[in-house]
């Protein structure tokens, strides 16, 4: 199983460039809003042209700009889950399912009788997409794609439409019903907690630009990129002066800071994820005095908004309310380890 | 009472609302999925134009161009030795383009209500175009294409202006009901046009209720509730 992509596609703003290599993972396509993720699916499904580049599908050519080749969607055999689901409002689950198997001759029943129980729809078959709760329509619609036998799933953000409780639920749930599919999946997200849950692979899109790809784990680990940090969820960013080896100065917050690896010299940035501050004393290493500015409660745990001098930027520093700390008695210093000091490029990718 | 008027007209309606209805999807779909925004609005203002002309305006230029001794009347005549103008035909002809304009509008705007997402997922689905468009547009659009059927065939049975022109007001072959309606009243005889504007309220009323009722039931996939 193996998808190819590299497609170039020009809008007014901005160009969509989009080059990657996937061999039967979970690619998670991670990207801010309007940052060309749903383009480069519409592209790779055929709902939307590239300009440029090309496409090929284990061994099938779906796009070729330069020989001219351009598969009409129904060719494709890609399976395309929609953000809402697209199921069909004027069919039944079954119908729904039946509109995806133009392509038997025989055995239609069968296989629609197959997948009900599958993805475990039994009861549901006579009732409209109107009358499904949330879970219920994407099983729908998962049972349709899958009827339809892809050798490639593409999920554009499918958990945006539900709420928060069943989000979760229905992210371990997809990751169970896809585990028999043997093709590859793509899912797009701008959600960090979704790309590392369900993402071997990951790829990051910023403003239609590919900036990195690779391992999800590594990528949170190490970000090397502003703008990959930022989509990974880190908070805190300060521009950076290197004064040695090991030594930076992080110009916005006004403190030095000691790292754990040498400071490559194009870094210029520093990034610091909330939950990595530690209350500290006075002559630790990496210690710095704080000026709490906000205290914001959430349902496990503390925000606190802070500054390192005056007219500073906003430093967020999260703790869970398990911690030994207490709002009332919040320390007069916080700590940062060397090795959680996210060294960072504001610019480049890291290809 | 001179029941020929009922029966010209109901024909002329009948006719003229299934050529409307075709003619008015296929238009309102070609013209949906036109891509070039200039041609579009030029098209659009074109199949829009019989609604804001004057009918007689309309009908005018239908003598214009089906007249006897016109090029496109000439052609019917010599070819298929079909008298257009002042027959029958031509009744029919002007219900069709002035109670075009509305199947086609109301089409148009029913298309571009459905979610272009279904169309496009139906396609990675394998259906084809035919397919999409019966099983998918066409139900998700009826209540709009629906309305639009009513509203041209009320205006197809009512047409007088461009009938007048082009059909004429010929008893028992182009007298239509608004014709004999505004022949009675020009008679003086008010009682034989009362007559006939009871039986237009009718057929009228009828058929709105006729299209509300198919419309709801088609859409029962609407409701929440689950049928047993």
């Amino acid at each position: 199983m193996s998808l190819s992509v590299s497609i170039k596609k020009y809008f007014k703003d901005f160009t969509l460039q989009v080059a990657f290599e996937q061999n039967g993972n979970m690619l998670g396509v991670l990207g801010a809003s309007g940052g060309g993720k749903s383009m480069t699916l519409k592209c790779i499904a055929g709902i939307e042209k590239p300009d440029e580049g090309r496409i090929v599908l284990n061994g099938h050519v779906l796009f070729d700009s330069e020989a001219k080749i351009n598969r009409k969607p129904q060719e494709r055999k890609v399976g395309y889950l929609f953000q809402n689901y697209a199921l069909f409002p004027n069919m039944t689950v079954e119908e729904n399912i039946a509109a995806s198997l133009s392509y038997l001759k025989r055995g239609k029943q069968q296989k629609i009788e197959e997948m009900i129980r599958r993805f475990q729809l039994q009861g549901l078959e006579k009732r409209f997409p109107m009358q499904l709760s949330g879970g219920q329509q994407q099983r729908t619609a998962l049972a349709r794609i899958l009827a339809y036998e892809p050798e490639v799933i593409m999920l554009d953000e499918p958990f945006s439409a539900l709420d928060f409780y069943l989000r979760e639920k229905l992210q371990t749930e997809l990751k169970d019903l896809l585990k028999g599919y043997q093709g590859d999946v793509i899912l797009v997200t701008h959600s960090r907690d979704e790309a590392y849950r369900l993402c071997d692979q990951l790829l990051v899109l910023d403003r239609g630009q590919t900036v990195a790809r690779g391992d999800t784990k590594e990528m949170f680990r190490n970000p090397q990129l502003l703008s990959v940090a930022q989509l990974t969820g880190c908070k805190n960013f300060s521009r950076t002066k290197i004064l040695d080896k090991n030594h930076i100065e992080a110009i916005d917050w006004g403190i030095v800071l000691q790292t754990a690896e040498s400071i490559p010299s194009d870094s210029d940035y520093i990034g610091i994820r909330a939950h990595d501050f530690r209350p500290a004393q006075a002559e630790e290493k990496n210690a710095f005095p704080i000026a709490v500015v906000e205290k914001i409660e959430s349902p496990f745990g503390w925000d606190i908004v802070f500054q390192t001098k005056e007219q500073g930027p906003k430093i967020w520093w999260q703790f869970s309310k398990e911690s030994s700390m207490a709002k009332e008695n919040l320390p007069q210093y916080l700590s940062i380890a060397p090795e959680r000091i996210l060294l960072l490029r504001s610019c480049g990718h890291s290809l | 009472m001179d029941y020929s008027p009922i029966w010209i007209s109901l024909k002329t309606a009948s006719l003229s609302i299934l050529i409307t209805f075709f003619l008015g999807i296929i238009a309102a779909q070609w013209v949906v999925n036109i891509k070039n925004g200039k041609v579009k609005t030029v098209l659009d203002s074109i199949l829009t134009l019989p609604l804001v002309l004057p009918p007689t305006v309309a009908g005018f230029f239908l003598l214009y161009l089906f007249g006897v001794k016109r090029p496109i009347g000439q052609f019917f005549l010599e070819y298929f030795s079909v008298k257009i103008a002042f027959s029958w035909v031509a009744t029919v002809l002007a219900a069709v383009v002035i109670s075009f304009p509305l199947m086609y509008r109301s089409a148009r705007g029913a298309f571009e209500q459905v979610d272009e997402n279904l169309i496009y997922a139906a396609r990675t689905l394998g259906m084809s175009e035919w397919n999409i468009f019966w099983r998918i547009i066409m139900p998700l659009a009826l209540p709009g294409v629906a309305s639009g059927g009513v509203l041209a065939f009320a205006r197809g049975l009512g047409e007088f202006g461009a009938t007048a022109m082009i059909a004429g007001n010929i008893a028992g072959k182009t007298r239509t009901l608004p014709l004999a309606i505004y022949s009675q009243v020009a008679a003086g005889n008010m009682e034989g046009a009362y007559h006939y504007v009871m039986i237009i309220l009718l057929i009228s009323f009828l058929v709105v209720v006729g299209m509300n009722y198919f419309t709801a039931k088609g859409r029962k996939f609407l409701s929440k509730e689950t049928q047993k």
